[in-house]
């Protein structure tokens, strides 16, 4: 415990008294650094727990400026803030919560161009992302460069999360082969969602972050779950690995990244 | 008895907002053609040529039908069958 200020030890002192955390815990959390894409509905909640936490280092992307329609779920923003910026917000954030926490914004459009650049110098990816283009490229970006994910999307009072651990289990391809076709599937703006569904989702994928970080308990591996806030029910449904999965097989057909937008919007319904 | 069928977020302003509804035993696309005729539209979200779409994934109880026999996946009275299509979710679209 030593290289910890006496501040640190009683900021984590919750943490630390925990037998799975512990000082050594503690130290795993500081020295992790993760990227999370999106500072939206799912990476609001994801980032703020991961910072209150004592990630040593966050990476958030978004090239989004903020909307009063945002408030009413993305709890990193407020107000005041309309029209900043959503990363910069985030980082304001995230730094007022737990100065110990470095957080690096990028405000570009993540693509097959810069992601590989980006996601290498994290540990651990969230995907918090809205889109499937950017769902897929996530996806692959990470298998190709065996990098664990945790991935959730939600959509009215349903939310869905699973942990893909490249090399050690199923990937997102392997759930689902290829996007749906653009108009298929309805986006929250159309379809609305319950406010507090992304912070329920975005808590658990930060939770997912913090159990891959330590090395404890069960993660997501393989499996979907899926929250209804209606019903309040957990279901989780198996994910096997697809021996043809077009990314993660041992005969990839898929072996660069693609542009998926104009993959996407080429593919009549 | 019967199928019980989860219908999934997206597709439940065809059923009506059901969030389940009861089906008929028999093969996977059978059930799919039932549905369609109680619910017309819903069909072509979900197959296409007779087939699965490749984002919509299919449960019968908590097994993935692509590792059962797929399509031809028998259903009996009973079972539970929930249709889960990939959502990505958020509205702000430039991430």
């Amino acid at each position: 415990m030593d290289d910890f200020t006496e501040e640190q030890i009683e900021r984590y002192s919750r943490h630390i008294i925990l037998a799975e955390v512990g000082g050594k815990g503690q130290k795993k959390i500081r020295d992790a650094s993760v990227f999370i894409v999106g500072a939206g509905g799912l990476g609001c909640p994801a980032g703020y727990y991961l910072t209150a936490a004592g990630v040593g280092r966050i990476g958030i992307a978004d090239v989004d400026t903020i909307e009063i329609s945002n408030l009413q779920r993305q709890i990193a923003h407020s107000t005041k803030k309309i029209g900043m910026l959503k990363a910069d917000s985030a980082k304001s954030t995230f730094e007022e919560l737990n100065p110990d926490v470095k957080v690096i914004t990028y405000k570009e459009r993540l693509s097959s161009k810069n992601i590989m650049d980006i996601i290498k110098d994290y540990q651990i990816v969230i995907d918090g992302s809205d889109n499937f283009p950017t769902r897929y490229l996530v996806n692959d970006a990470c298998v190709m460069t065996k990098k664990p994910f945790v991935s959730g999307s939600i959509l009215r009072f349903e939310g869905q999360v699973t942990t893909i651990i490249p090399n050690d289990g199923p990937c997102y391809r392997c759930l689902y082969e290829s996007p749906p076709p653009r108009g298929l599937v309805p986006s929250c703006a159309e379809a609305g969602v319950l406010g507090v569904l992304p912070g329920v989702i975005g808590a658990i994928q930060a939770t997912e972050v913090l159990k891959l970080i330590l090395g404890k308990g069960d993660i997501l591996k393989g499996e979907l779950l899926i929250y209804n806030a209606l019903k309040m029910s957990f279901k989780k449904m198996k994910i096997p690995k697809n021996p043809n999965c077009p990314v993660c097989s041992e005969k990839p057909t898929i072996n660069e990244l693609i542009d998926y937008e104009a993959f996407c919007e080429v593919r009549p319904y | 008895m019967g199928v019980k069928v989860r219908i999934p977020t997206p597709l439940q302003r065809l059923t009506e907002g059901k969030e389940e509804v009861e089906a008929s035993p028999g093969t996977i696309i059978e059930l799919i053609g039932d549905l369609e005729k109680r619910f017309p539209g819903i069909g072509e979200r979900i197959s296409e040529s007779g087939k699965i779409r490749r984002f919509v994934n299919i449960y019968l109880n908590e097994q993935d039908i692509r590792f059962l026999n797929n399509e031809e996946t028998l259903v009996k009275d009973g079972d539970e069958v929930s249709i889960i299509p990939a959502i990505a979710g958020g509205d702000n679209r430039n991430v």
